[in-house]
Order: C-alpha cells, then sequence, then structure tokens
C-alpha cells in the first residue's frame, strides 16, 4: 500500500517493494504447476486370506451357493486362453458376468455375502486378466444410479500352482 | 524552464489483481498437490477396472507392496530382486505392529502389481505375506474412466 506522503511533515513516500515478492510467488507458482500430475483414481479389491488351515475347503453342506472354482488358462505369452467356472466354459469376462449374475441374483438379498469365487489361474497369467475376472464376478456399476451393485464379495486365490507341483 | 515537482507521483503499475490472481493460483496448487503419489512407483502400471473406486476411509494400517511387470518387488521405496527377500521386511512391519500393540491381521496388505505381471507371482506375494501372519489383502486398481 502506498502512503501519501503526508503534506505538514515532509518525509519521504515509504514503499514496499514488491519485486522479492513477486519473484517468490512466481517460483513458488511455478514449483506447484511443475509438481502438479493429475493422478487417477485407485481403488481395491479386498480379499480376506488366512493361512490355509486344514479343515479348508470344505464344503458345508447348507450352504446356498456352494464354492464357484473359476479357472483361467493362459496361452504361452500370458494373454487369456480360457475361462471355466465349475467345469461351464465362457467365450468372454460378459458370459461370465452375466452368468454369476443370475446364479447369485437367484440366491436372495443375502446371495452376494454368502457367494465365493475361487480364482484358479496359470501361473504365467497377465494379471491384468486375473483383476478382469475379479471385476466380472465381483460386481457391476448400476448405469442409473452410478453406484456398484455387489455380487460376489469373498474372493480367494488357490495355492499358486508351480509351488503347489514342487511342493508334491 | 520550471519542472513541476515529480516526488511521489511516479507512474505505477496497479499490482493488486496480479498478486490476488497469483496467491489464487498458488492456492489452487496447494491444495491439489498430492504427496501420496510418492507411494507410486513409476514402473507399475495398475489394471484398469470399473470397480475400481476410492476406498471411502483409509485402511487402518496399510502396507503396500509393489510388483513391477520384470519380477521385481518393491516395499517402502526398497527394491526387493527376489520373494525370499521380502521377509525382512515383512518380519520388520510386523515387529513394528505387535509395539504398537496390534495384531498382525489388522493389517492391510495393498498389492499394487503391474497389470503385465504375471498373477503366479502375485499369488506367490500373497503367500509370502500369509506365512508372515497377514491376513487382509487388497489388489488395487486403476479406475476405468473410459466406460
Amino acid at each position: 500500500m502506498k502512503i501519501r506522503r503526508s503534506t505538514s511533515s515532509g518525509q519521504d513516500t515509504i514503499e514496499l517493494q514488491m519485486t522479492p515478492m513477486i519473484d517468490i510467488v512466481f517460483q513458488l507458482l511455478v514449483f506447484f504447476i511443475m509438481t502438479f500430475k493429475i493422478v487417477s483414481l485407485e481403488g481395491d479389491f479386498n480379499i480376506q486370506m488366512p493361512l490355509a488351515s486344514q479343515d479348508e475347503g470344505l464344503p458345508d453342506e447348507n450352504d446356498l451357493l456352494p464354492p464357484m472354482r473359476l479357472t483361467l488358462t493362459a496361452n504361452d505369452s500370458g494373454q487369456l486362453a480360457g475361462i471355466s467356472l465349475n467345469d461351464r466354459n465362457f467365450a468372454n469376462f460378459r458370459e461370465l458376468h452375466d452368468y454369476i449374475a443370475s446364479r447369485v441374483g437367484d440366491a436372495g438379498p443375502s446371495g452376494s455375502e454368502d457367494a465365493e469365487v475361487e480364482l484358479d489361474c496359470d501361473y504365467h497369467l497377465r494379471y491384468e486378466h486375473t483383476i478382469e475376472a475379479v471385476t466380472a464376478v465381483s460386481g457391476y456399476v448400476d448405469r442409473e444410479t452410478d453406484e456398484i451393485v455387489r455380487l460376489v464379495e469373498k474372493i480367494r486365490f488357490s495355492p499358486p500352482q508351480e509351488n503347489a507341483e514342487a511342493s508334491d | 524552464m520550471r519542472f513541476k515537482k515529480t516526488e511521489g507521483r511516479m507512474l505505477e503499475a496497479d499490482m493488486t489483481p496480479m498478486i490476488d490472481m497469483t496467491f489464487q493460483l498458488i492456492a489452487f496448487f496447494m491444495v491439489l498437490i498430492n504427496f501420496t503419489a510418492s507411494e507410486t512407483h513409476e514402473r507399475v502400471q495398475l489394471p484398469q477396472s470399473t470397480l475400481a473406486k476410492p476406498p471411502d476411509e483409509p485402511f487402518e494400517f496399510p502396507i503396500t507392496l509393489q510388483l513391477t511387470d520384470t519380477g521385481l518387488f518393491v516395499i517402502g521405496g526398497n527394491e526387493v530382486a527376489s520373494i525370499q527377500g521380502l521377509r525382512p521386511y515383512l518380519l520388520n512391519e510386523a515387529t513394528v505392529l505387535q509395539q504398537r500393540q496390534k495384531q498382525i491381521s489388522d493389517a492391510t496388505v495393498i498389492i499394487r502389481a503391474h497389470k503385465g505381471a504375471q498373477t503366479g507371482m502375485v499369488q506367490d506375494l500373497i503367500k509370502v505375506c500369509q506365512e508372515n501372519g497377514f491376513e487382509k489383502f487388497a489388489l488395487r486398481a486403476k479406475e476405468d474412466v473410459g466406460n
């Protein structure tokens, strides 16, 4: 702020030195612009997987939905070669998703809590296909409400294949 | 020749609007700056998923493990070549949790794996964590905005 010279005192005007402040302010501005990075949003698929116990794997006969075993096979380059759920083959994840949706939907409102899928993937399958499979079975985005509708909430992996072979 | 008294009548540009705008810009970038990006690794490109929405509340004890497409593990900024090399780090995390009087099973292991990584390696990673007592896992994916 510029203080006007008083007519009576005769003192010089006091002026703020703007230059250093503007220098610093511009440097700050440049710093923040340079470090600014648009980060795409990330989300998680939660998996509860304690170390396998002895009694695991025995299906409870009272379960409405027996555990579903989803097998993903890969070709030599790691691309997806086949999808099968309990020996039923699917051409793509869309079909798998529709099948899971009808099956879990039939089990009633609690179906999504009870349903369980075990993923059995080839060792060298590209990870993105695994995430595609997890996406297909775990739910979908309702186009009208833009909310996530959950299908299967319990997802776990079967033991890794190469390690299983090595331990035999 | 008489000169008019010019003291105190220097021609000055009005700086106020410029400084206003500049401060607003600084405030804007300061608010948006994201330091969590330091948790990411430039070599890890996450797979995309339409269901990957940011969680409503952060995990209580997150431990981030990253896996690059070449099979390199990254934990806490340290690059580890073999999966067995992760054990000391996991033991360290477990010790920290015990010192805080918490259960190891309370911690969540966030797995950020490259989309081209082998699924088997992710499973191996989970297995090593399980052997160290960790039970909760979160597979991280990038939000698919194209859909």
